[in-house]
């Protein structure tokens, strides 16, 4: 009932997942395209140009700037305006033919790191393939060939990554958000007295706090599968029941972590500092999606298990995109069910002590 | 000037009689500071691969021992059968499978063609391409190097070469922690300095005591003006702890001069604030408030340009970046502290969120001169 009260915060409920699945849908990718470039090119010979001239046409690169002398780059970089500098050597045509070599200098803007290497990675690849047509000569002996096949995303979609993790991270934050400020707000009011007093036992009042947001979760979870397969264009290769079944399950995960919260905090400022401000990056970095968990140092590697995130990420993506069945993901599956049964013992056991 | 310092008693006795609230503001910034930037390395390596060799010649076994001594690749197993190479990716074991098919040395040597074949998972698309590519890479290597074995004629005409040297600047060793520590600095303190505005006056509502407010003598800017400050000055505090930790933990030293961080920070501050509060005083509850700042945190942080860059964008969301005034910070932080740009450099930055400050403030006092 408190819930249906308040339409505004329904709306705000409801319109949240779909705005947010909608603008990282589409804006979120790690692909690095139009990254800003400055060249110096002393030489502005026949070759020189053709190069720079295909290296502003590729998606990668926007030229911003032909600078004239080598101490404009520094100022370049300062005032931010590019990723990277590409330096040409003074005769650039001359000593290509006659000295049969010559040097091209990149310098990136490594404050970003992870940018920095891979502007340098395609500079590389752009003026590779133009050596190689300069070369022009295409049947060598002895060839290798490789065929590569990219499984499960043929056109490499950056949605296919980003929209389950953002999925997962909505589920989880929001959830564990309503709840948590739930009880709280009951004791803040002072309407936990009666609550208390009435003859129904705590398991079920906590149980009556929980439902209702799991009922609007549920709703949230089939706008946003819809939003993913009709606007973002991301298959469900595997069985739609069992994503929604894994769904609920991290949702009721959710919920009882909400709980907790609220049941150990006195006042809705403290519940949603710890869900928005202690949750929010941990889930953001730790779940695998923005950063590969792979690369992270041991310690955290450990650190990462206990983000309920993590878990529901790698479901999403084996049901919803690799089409497995149940048999690939039980572990997880199994996983997420302790974590729940953990946070509700806690939930009980500290309710209980309260009254 | 009295009635602000009355304010400011009040405002900041709330602010101490709550010392969980304290605790947690000052406490989880500075822990999430020393754990996070370790995670955040996405740099592609550690691709774990599985390879089918069905030839197990030579050849073929020179070009595995090649690519795994590359660094790049772990090596997950070998498999006898494509099946169970697939059960490995599925499994998300393995990234990569790498099949070489029977005869592949024989073909090499007899029909001068020879293939192998790669299956990637691509659900990361970058992480796919770019692995796929450096093995690519690896193999063309070695082919050249079986090349040169059998063709052994010294070359005389030598084909002409473009070299390419590569140089990172202000950042030699690509540590990625100089980059991730000041802007993930920047985030926590935006969420703070936004939770705790946003989250103020509607708690009187909610309390009941912005009645007493309303029919005091207090004129309507000197109340936004004592919420402000105090928030200004904790976030200031947050913002010291993290350039100390930053300095003391990761021996993060800025390039560029503290002053022009404080100077920025306390206009960005300003902006953060009123944008909480004016949240604040549109919202009936606490619940509201904090979704709707939630749901403003999460756009604003992730196309903030911290994680993923802004250029690759597309166009609108780049537009909706431009009042993003968490992206201004990121980029005047990453400017000051590794590049060491100094105030000229900053300007456009500074004014464009001074900008903000003035028009959210504005807003916040005339919206909740509205309500009385």
């Amino acid at each position: 009932m408190h819930i249906w009260r308040d339409k505004r915060t329904l709306f705000i409920l409801f319109g949240m997942p779909i705005a947010q699945m909608l603008i990282f849908g589409f804006a979120l990718t790690n692909e690095v395209k139009n990254s800003r470039i400055a060249v110096l090119d002393p030489s502005k010979d026949q070759y020189s140009t053709r190069l720079v001239e295909r290296i502003s046409a590729s998606n990668y690169f926007d030229l911003q700037d032909n600078l004239h002398n080598p101490a404009d780059i520094d100022k370049a970089f300062k005032k931010g305006d590019i990723r990277a500098a590409i330096i040409f050597p003074e005769h650039f045509m001359d000593q290509l033919l006659h000295s049969k070599s010559v040097a091209i200098q990149i310098i990136a803007d490594a404050s970003d790191p992870n940018i920095a290497t891979t502007v340098t990675n395609y500079a590389n690849a752009i003026i590779r393939d133009f050596q190689d047509d300069l070369l022009n000569n295409p049947s060598y002996p002895y060839t290798i060939q490789t065929n590569v096949r990219m499984l499960y995303n043929p056109q490499l979609k950056g949605a296919f990554n980003f929209v389950p993790g953002v999925m997962s991270m909505i589920l989880l934050l929001v959830c564990t958000m309503m709840t948590s400020v739930s009880i709280v707000r009951e004791k803040e009011l002072g309407t936990m007295e009666v609550l208390l007093a009435s003859p129904s036992r705590p398991g079920l009042v906590i149980a009556a706090k929980a439902l209702p947001y799991l009922f609007l979760s549920i709703i949230n979870i089939c706008t946003i599968l819809l939003l993913s397969v009709f606007v973002l264009e991301l298959p469900i290769r595997g069985n739609l029941i069992l994503l929604m079944a894994e769904s609920i399950l991290f949702i009721i995960t959710a919920l009882s972590l909400g709980l907790l919260i609220s049941i150990i905090t006195d006042s809705q400022r403290t519940a949603m500092f710890i869900s928005l401000v202690g949750m929010f990056l941990p889930t953001l970095m730790l779940s695998g999606f923005m950063f590969p968990i792979e690369n992270m140092p041991k310690p955290l590697q450990i650190i990462s298990n206990i983000v309920p995130a993590k878990w529901f990420f790698i479901i999403v993506k084996a049901v919803m995109l690799k089409g497995l069945g149940l048999a690939a993901i039980w572990k997880e599956t199994l996983i997420l069910f302790g974590m729940t049964a953990f946070l509700l013992l806690v939930a009980m056991k500290k309710f209980k002590i309260r009254l | 000037m009295r009635t602000i310092l009355f304010i400011l008693e009040k405002e900041f006795r709330q602010i101490f009689r709550d010392p969980t609230v304290l605790r947690l503001m000052l406490l989880m910034p500075v822990i999430q500071l020393i754990v996070l930037p370790m995670a955040a390395d996405y740099e592609v390596k550690n691709i774990r691969l599985v390879v089918l060799d069905h030839d197990k010649s030579t050849y073929a076994r020179q070009m595995v021992s090649k690519i795994t001594s590359s660094g790049y690749f772990l090596l997950d197993g070998s498999m006898s059968n494509m099946a169970s190479a697939m059960n490995e990716v599925e499994h998300d074991r393995a990234d990569l499978v790498l099949e070489i098919p029977a005869d592949f040395e024989k073909n090499l040597v007899r029909e001068n063609n020879s293939q192998v074949f790669m299956a990637v998972n691509a659900i990361n698309g970058v992480r796919a391409n770019l692995g796929s590519a450096y093995l690519s890479t690896i193999i063309r290597d070695y082919n050249e190097s079986i090349r040169l074995k059998w063709i052994q004629q010294p070359r005389s005409n030598p084909e002409p070469r473009i070299e390419t040297t590569n140089s990172n600047w202000y950042n030699v060793h690509m540590n990625y922690r100089q980059f991730m520590v000041p802007g993930i600095l920047v985030i926590l303190l935006t969420m703070v300095g936004a939770i705790l505005s946003a989250l103020n006056i509607v708690r009187e509502k909610e309390i009941g005591t912005i009645e007493q407010i309303n029919v005091s003598p207090i004129r309507k800017h000197h109340f936004i003006l004592g919420k402000l400050i105090p928030f200004w000055i904790m976030g200031q505090f947050v913002l010291t702890m993290g350039l100390t930790v930053a300095r003391v933990v990761y021996g993060i030293v800025p390039a560029g001069s503290y002053g022009l961080i404080y100077l920025f920070s306390s206009v960005y501050l300003l902006a953060i604030l009123g944008l909480g509060l004016l949240i604040s005083s549109y919202v009936q509850t606490q619940q509201q408030a904090m979704l709707i700042s939630f749901f403003i945190m999460m756009v604003s942080i992730l196309l903030g340009g911290l994680y993923t860059s802004i250029e690759s964008m597309p166009v609108w969301a780049q537009y909706i970046t431009r009042f993003n005034a968490v992206s201004y910070f990121i980029e005047v932080m990453r400017m000051v502290v590794l590049k060491g740009s100094g105030l000229r450099d900053i300007s456009r930055h500074l004014y464009t969120v001074m900008g903000f400050a003035l028009v959210l403030n504005t807003w916040a006092v005339l919206a909740y001169s509205k309500r009385q």
